[in-house]
């Protein structure tokens, strides 16, 4: 089986700080990869690389055969992402977010509102579809966010937590859906989520990364066993430890503070 | 080309759909038009300058538009926020198709409060005369427009967050507004403010516009049009080297 991404000796360093560091790993085609890891371990500047946004300080990254520093179209053709952080305009309604989408990807107009059409149902906001983003609680908008990762049919779906604040209910039934994909077309998904329970059931392979290195890598059974605990939970803290960690706030974080005092509760 | 289209179209419909920053940002240069030009008619045209009113419109126009203009670069820091730039980021179109369809957009929107600025004027009884460079006055708008949106996109590709934005505003922006002769007229004065005026780009949209519609030129059509047009293309190259470097 080919490897949709294989990454070898990845590093950022932002100054002195290094925030990931000699990381590699593979994803073979059509697998659930979960990156697992507490707070600041270097698990989004990772997927910011795998997805061209941002450039390494060493390492090389294969993403579908190609280079995300130099290959950046083929690259960025092959994955959908939903991010960590909303990336919807709320000014404008679900469907000219998604048809917006399909249009930057070149899906052509026909396939494009057929798929638009399927993806909103099975996410449940058909009816939501005429609606401006910024009438949706946080929930809707996440759906909706996987909804368009979705609509260009990717060969590779990049989650970073993509179940945050979504019920029990949304959550299966994102995650049966992404099951689902990766089992009858092959789609490989790279995701990453604070919930163990969740990685567990759904993950083929686990990395868990601290510090901005790998600690452990394997199935979830293989890293329950070597740690010799029950569940994925106590298995990750066993390997990453109890300490709480901190989180520096960066611009973004009081940028973010700062919409919501202009803009009033209510956002994500 | 598609993405250029759909970005642009994507300003345009933000623009009409929050009425509160269409009227709210009309505020400025209806307040500047009837305190300046109100106040100071009378004393312009005892000193023998003619109507103020008709010297001061061009500039209060050129002032709408500066400021949509620049407001629409800024807006990358608001997207970069609220998430949307990195939509476009992780697209395969390339970062030139992104930044042309957003200064085009930005340009576009400004010059279209720039328009509804200009009917604000007539009705505040600005008296355009019948030049043959009329429908210049348009393209100089557009000009305007396209130039600040460039210098705005550098800003907003540079700037991480919103504290740098006073800044702006205050030490540069407002500068280039007063000092572009948009209130008071280039010739007369001391040395060092002509310079200044001659430095600053919007000083030829100005002149360009208040010609076009009123036939006075401080710099000559000719002038007003060459540097206008060269300036506009530097700052969108600008405007768009410093977003290609955008990382997230």
């Amino acid at each position: 089986m080919a490897d949709m991404i294989a990454v070898q000796g990845l590093v950022k360093n932002y100054g002195d700080f290094c925030a990931v560091n000699q990381v590699s790993f593979t994803v073979p085609e059509g697998r659930i990869f979960g990156f697992l890891g507490p707070n600041g371990a270097g698990k989004t500047t990772t997927i910011k690389m795998l997805t061209t946004v941002l450039n390494p300080t060493s390492g090389s990254i294969r993403v579908n055969g190609h280079d995300p520093t130099r290959e950046q179209k083929q690259v960025r053709h092959s994955f959908g992402i939903v991010f960590q952080d909303p990336s919807l305009d709320d000014e404008l309604t679900a469907f000219e977010n998604m048809d917006l989408h399909g249009i930057l990807y070149g899906v052509a107009r026909g396939e494009r509102h057929k798929r638009i059409d399927m993806l909103v149902d099975f996410v449940g906001l058909g009816e939501r579809k005429k609606d401006l983003v910024k009438t949706f609680s946080g929930g809707m908008k996440r759906r909706l966010e996987v909804a368009r990762a979705l609509l260009h049919t990717p060969r590779i779906l990049f989650l970073d937590e993509p179940t945050i604040g979504l019920d029990p209910q949304t959550r299966n039934h994102i995650w049966s859906y992404i099951q689902q994909l990766s089992r009858e077309e092959g789609v490989t998904v790279f995701f990453t989520t604070h919930y163990m329970d969740e990685a567990d059931r759904v993950a083929n392979d686990v990395a868990v990364i601290d510090h901005g290195r790998i600690v452990a890598q394997g199935s979830p059974a293989e890293l329950k066993q070597r740690t010799n605990c029950a569940n994925l939970e106590d298995a990750f803290i066993a390997l990453t430890g109890h300490a709480i960690r901190e989180e520096e706030a960066n611009a973004v974080d009081r940028m973010r503070m700062m919409g919501r005092a202009w803009r009033g509760a209510g956002r994500r | 080309m598609k993405a250029i289209y759909i970005l642009c179209v994507r300003q345009l419909k933000r623009y009409v759909r929050s009425p509160a920053r269409i009227i709210g940002s009309l505020g400025q240069p209806i307040l500047f038009l009837v305190a300046l030009g109100f106040g100071l008619r009378s004393m312009f045209a005892r000193a023998g300058g003619g109507d103020y009113i008709n010297f001061l419109s061009p500039g209060i126009i050129s002032m709408a538009i500066l400021f949509n203009a620049v407001f629409s670069g800024i807006e990358i820091i608001w997207d970069r926020q609220f998430g949307f730039l990195k939509e476009t980021l992780v697209a395969p179109v390339s970062r030139l198709e992104i930044v042309l369809g957003r200064m085009l957009g930005g340009a576009i929107v400004a010059l279209v409060q720039g328009i509804v600025v200009f009917v604000i004027c007539l009705i505040a009884g600005f008296r355009i005369q019948n030049t043959p460079y009329l429908s210049l006055a348009v393209v100089f708008m557009f000009l305007i427009a396209l130039l600040f949106a460039g210098i705005g996109t550098v800003f907003g590709s540079v700037l991480q967050d919103m504290q740098g934005f006073p800044l702006i505003i205050n030490f540069l922006i407002m500068p280039l507004f007063f000092f572009s002769g948009a209130i008071f007229s280039a010739n007369g004065l001391p040395k060092v403010l002509q310079i200044m005026l001659r430095l600053n780009p919007l000083s030829y949209g100005v002149d360009g516009l208040r010609g076009a519609c009123i036939a006075v030129f401080a710099y000559g059509l000719k002038t007003d049009l060459a540097i206008g047009v060269v300036l506009t293309g530097v700052l969108l190259a600008l405007g768009s080297y410093f977003f290609s470097k955008i990382q997230l």
